[in-house]
């Protein structure tokens, strides 16, 4: 057994050839009756013949194979033992390596970002997938406060982005708002809203969680379906007014009284120019989510979301109230879903409550989950994968969900912890003057 | 010597079963005091009671409070037993934050502190001058604990990947952040290896000769709890059934039958008397 078994320490060449020659042996048993002796057809008769000489090849070929085999193994063990040895050496070299990656990843992430709609400027395509990109990368860099950091999983995440829509829309369609105006009171109600969730639900954890966050997320559904006074029902809220560049329209013909945007900088009308406007505002959006998080994880509050994710009782004996970090913690992730929503009913102008369905919410989960749960450059490259993968799946037509599906198996088993699962220090003793505050 | 804690016909019942039986203690103040007992005895139960975990059925808890007064423990949540009256504890099973690192399970302790000079997050986010002030403070006390307790050069490693003897170096470097007017230790020399537990028995007596800190201690580990407790309670089956000096306690029969069950004859004898 033991010749057979992919020993762990370096093999000498006198064992290499052992180990070949017990599998060369093993072979040799094996080969003897289903290639040594074949039985060919004589005159009607079958008769047993011999093929040692085949028999040989295959004896041989298994011995050859068999320490080629071993060599490849063994040079891909070593390399990876002293890849850990090197890692458990400079521990502290590979994570500022890491750091130094991620850095210049998100810096080429921006520079990209803000290049694209320039490069890009007439095709309409790729500006609104861009656009949509950034939507889930809002969206997740909300859900990843909730369940990155205070370690909550929210499986109704939807029911805030649909919140933060329809105050928009309704605020905007009936009684006239701006989207400015709009933007921090749909927030302010999002974050309402997640406080009345998470109230009910402070003791629960885990599993219970999820099912009773799911169970929000088709409550706010249904009710938008129903209630048709209020919300319009399955027919949703169409003709919502898009944002104003500073009162600049982005139309060919502005309303009496008002300029638009093209006739004001002397452009010809384009119809490119609201989408380049909305992309850059859905990316200055982002950015400041992203400035914000990054900001509160650095904070009390930040650390507590990660310490209630630790060990709850843990964060209890060190005299932390677990109830206001879970209603903070519901309230600012709600919020940002809150202004991702209002951006999405502003940008389509119509919504519907088809567009807040549990999917959505799987899927802002899956992009905290494959991207590196609290990693915020994590949410970007995970919300450009998933957005990315069927929008190029469209080729294979149904095989479109199977291949999403397969992509996110593969980065689970290449990945389990994420496509970044770094986590960076809040504070290091080394640097104390240095802290940002 | 100063009652700090005064623990009074104290009875916790979960159902039908009596963890802890008209208990009736004293902790003084700026001394050590051991809690031995058999397993199940109800030692960790007194704990949970003590600190807010569990509400007792009935009996007070009363602490001398230096700077608030009197105190009563019963009557408060567990996250302000923390806060408020800054009993702190320590777990059997220990409970660190493990991914976050040494350095910042330290200053999460430091929680109430910062929370109130980061005003709900807004001074923090626009980084004022007080908020950068009581950072700077709270990452001072860390590195001071740090320092005592030799942990400096693991600081920014995650606490959950290091050895077991040091998280319980951890643990009560974590507590200590929390600058606790009574510390109560659950095991806290369990899984140490012979060295280990003398490093912490001088710690203990630093921490409650220097810094002035009551400790209550549960502990299974004799070298531990003998060596270091100024008085010893003894529990079992929830009821105190000894109190006093360590060679008191070592020689008290009541103790040794605990432990060690009585003789068959006497166990008879004491049948037939009852």
């Amino acid at each position: 057994m033991s010749a057979v078994v992919f020993a762990h320490h370096r093999m000498s060449p006198a064992e290499r050839v052992r180990d070949a020659a017990w599998v060369a042996f093993v072979a040799l048993l094996l080969g003897i009756p289903l290639i040594g002796l074949t039985t060919v057809d004589a005159g009607g008769r079958l008769e047993v013949s011999t093929r040692f000489g085949m028999l040989a090849l295959f004896v041989a070929i298994a011995f050859g194979g068999r320490i080629a085999l071993r060599a490849t193994v063994d040079h891909f063990k070593a390399r990876k033992l002293a890849r850990q040895q090197a890692r458990g050496a400079s521990e502290a070299t590979a994570a500022s390596t890491t750091r130094r990656v991620s850095t210049w990843l998100g810096w080429f992430a921006l520079g990209a970002s803000i290049g694209l709609p320039i490069l890009f400027s007439d095709n309409r395509y790729v500006v609104d997938t861009a656009t949509t990109v950034l939507i889930y990368v809002m969206l997740g860099w909300g859900l990843n406060v909730v369940v990155g950091l205070a370690g909550l999983l929210d499986l109704g995440y939807v029911a805030f982005y649909a919140v933060g829509a329809y105050s928009y829309a309704i605020l905007a369609t009936e009684h006239g708002w701006g989207f400015w105006q709009a933007l921090p009171v749909s927030g302010a109600m999002a974050a309402t809203f997640g406080i009345l969730l998470g109230y009910p639900i402070l003791r629960l954890r885990g599993d219970y969680l999820a099912i009773v966050t799911l169970g929000f997320g088709e409550i706010i559904r249904i009710i938008l379906v129903n209630w048709t006074d209020f919300s319009g029902g399955p027919n949703g809220i169409s003709s919502i007014p898009r944002p104003s560049f500073f009162g600049l329209e982005f139309t060919r013909r502005p309303a009496e009284g008002e300029q638009s945007f093209a006739a004001f900088f002397g452009l010809d009308y384009s119809p490119m120019q609201r989408l380049i406007f909305l992309y850059y505002l859905i990316l200055v959006l982002a950015l400041l989510t992203h400035v914000f998080v990054s900001r509160l994880r650095r904070l009390p509050v930040g650390r507590a979301w990660e310490a209630l994710r630790e060990d709850e009782i843990a964060c209890r004996a060190m005299g932390m109230n677990t109830t206001n970090i879970k209603l903070s913690a519901f309230a600012i992730g709600a919020m940002l879903g809150g202004f991702a929503g209002v951006f999405f009913a502003a940008r389509q102008g119509f919504i519907s409550p088809e567009s807040f369905v549990f999917t959505e919410s799987a899927i802002v989960l899956a992009i905290v989950v494959l991207g590196g749960m609290g990693s915020q450059l994590g949410v970007v490259l995970a919300a450009a994968l998933l957005v990315l993968i069927p929008e190029f799946g469209r080729n294979f037509a149904e095989y479109r969900m199977l291949l999403f599906g397969a992509a996110m198996v593969l980065i689970m088993v290449w990945k389990p912890g994420g496509l970044l699962s770094h986590r960076e220090p809040t504070v290091r003793l080394g640097q104390r003057e240095e802290t940002p505050a | 010597m100063s009652t700090l804690l005064s623990v009074r016909n104290l009875t916790m019942r979960f159902g039908g079963l009596t963890a802890i039986d008209d208990l009736s203690l004293e902790v003084p103040a700026g001394r050590i005091t051991g809690i031995i007992g058999p397993n199940g005895a109800g030692k960790t139960t007194l704990f949970n009671c003590l600190t807010g975990f569990y509400k007792p059925t009935s009996g007070t808890l009363r602490l001398a409070h230096p700077h608030h007064g009197e105190m009563r423990l019963e009557a408060l949540a567990s996250h302000k037993v923390v806060r408020d009256a800054q009993v702190v504890r320590t777990f059997q099973n220990i409970r660190l934050f493990p991914k976050m690192t040494v350095l910042e399970n330290l200053i999460v302790a430091q929680h109430n502190v910062l929370q109130r000079a980061s005003r709900f997050s807004i001074a923090g986010l626009f980084g004022l001058a007080a908020y950068r002030e009581a950072e700077a403070a709270a990452l001072d006390r860390a590195a001071t604990w740090l320092e005592r307790l030799g942990l400096v050069d693991l600081a920014d490693h995650a606490a959950g990947d290091l050895p077991y003897g040091i998280q319980r170096r951890i643990e009560i470097a974590r507590a200590l952040c929390v600058d606790p007017v009574l510390l109560c230790l659950d095991e806290p020399a369990a899984g140490l290896n012979p060295r280990e537990s003398a490093e912490l028995n001088e710690l203990l007596l630093y921490l409650c000769r220097e810094r002035g800190v009551a400790i209550l201690l549960i502990e299974h580990d004799m070298s531990v709890v003998m060596n270091v407790s100024d008085h010893i309670g003894v529990i079992n089956y929830g009821r105190k059934i000894a109190e006093g000096t360590p060679e008191a306690v070592r020689n008290d029969p009541q103790v040794i039958k605990a432990y060690l069950g009585e003789d068959e004859d006497e166990a008879q004898a004491g049948g037939a008397a009852a």
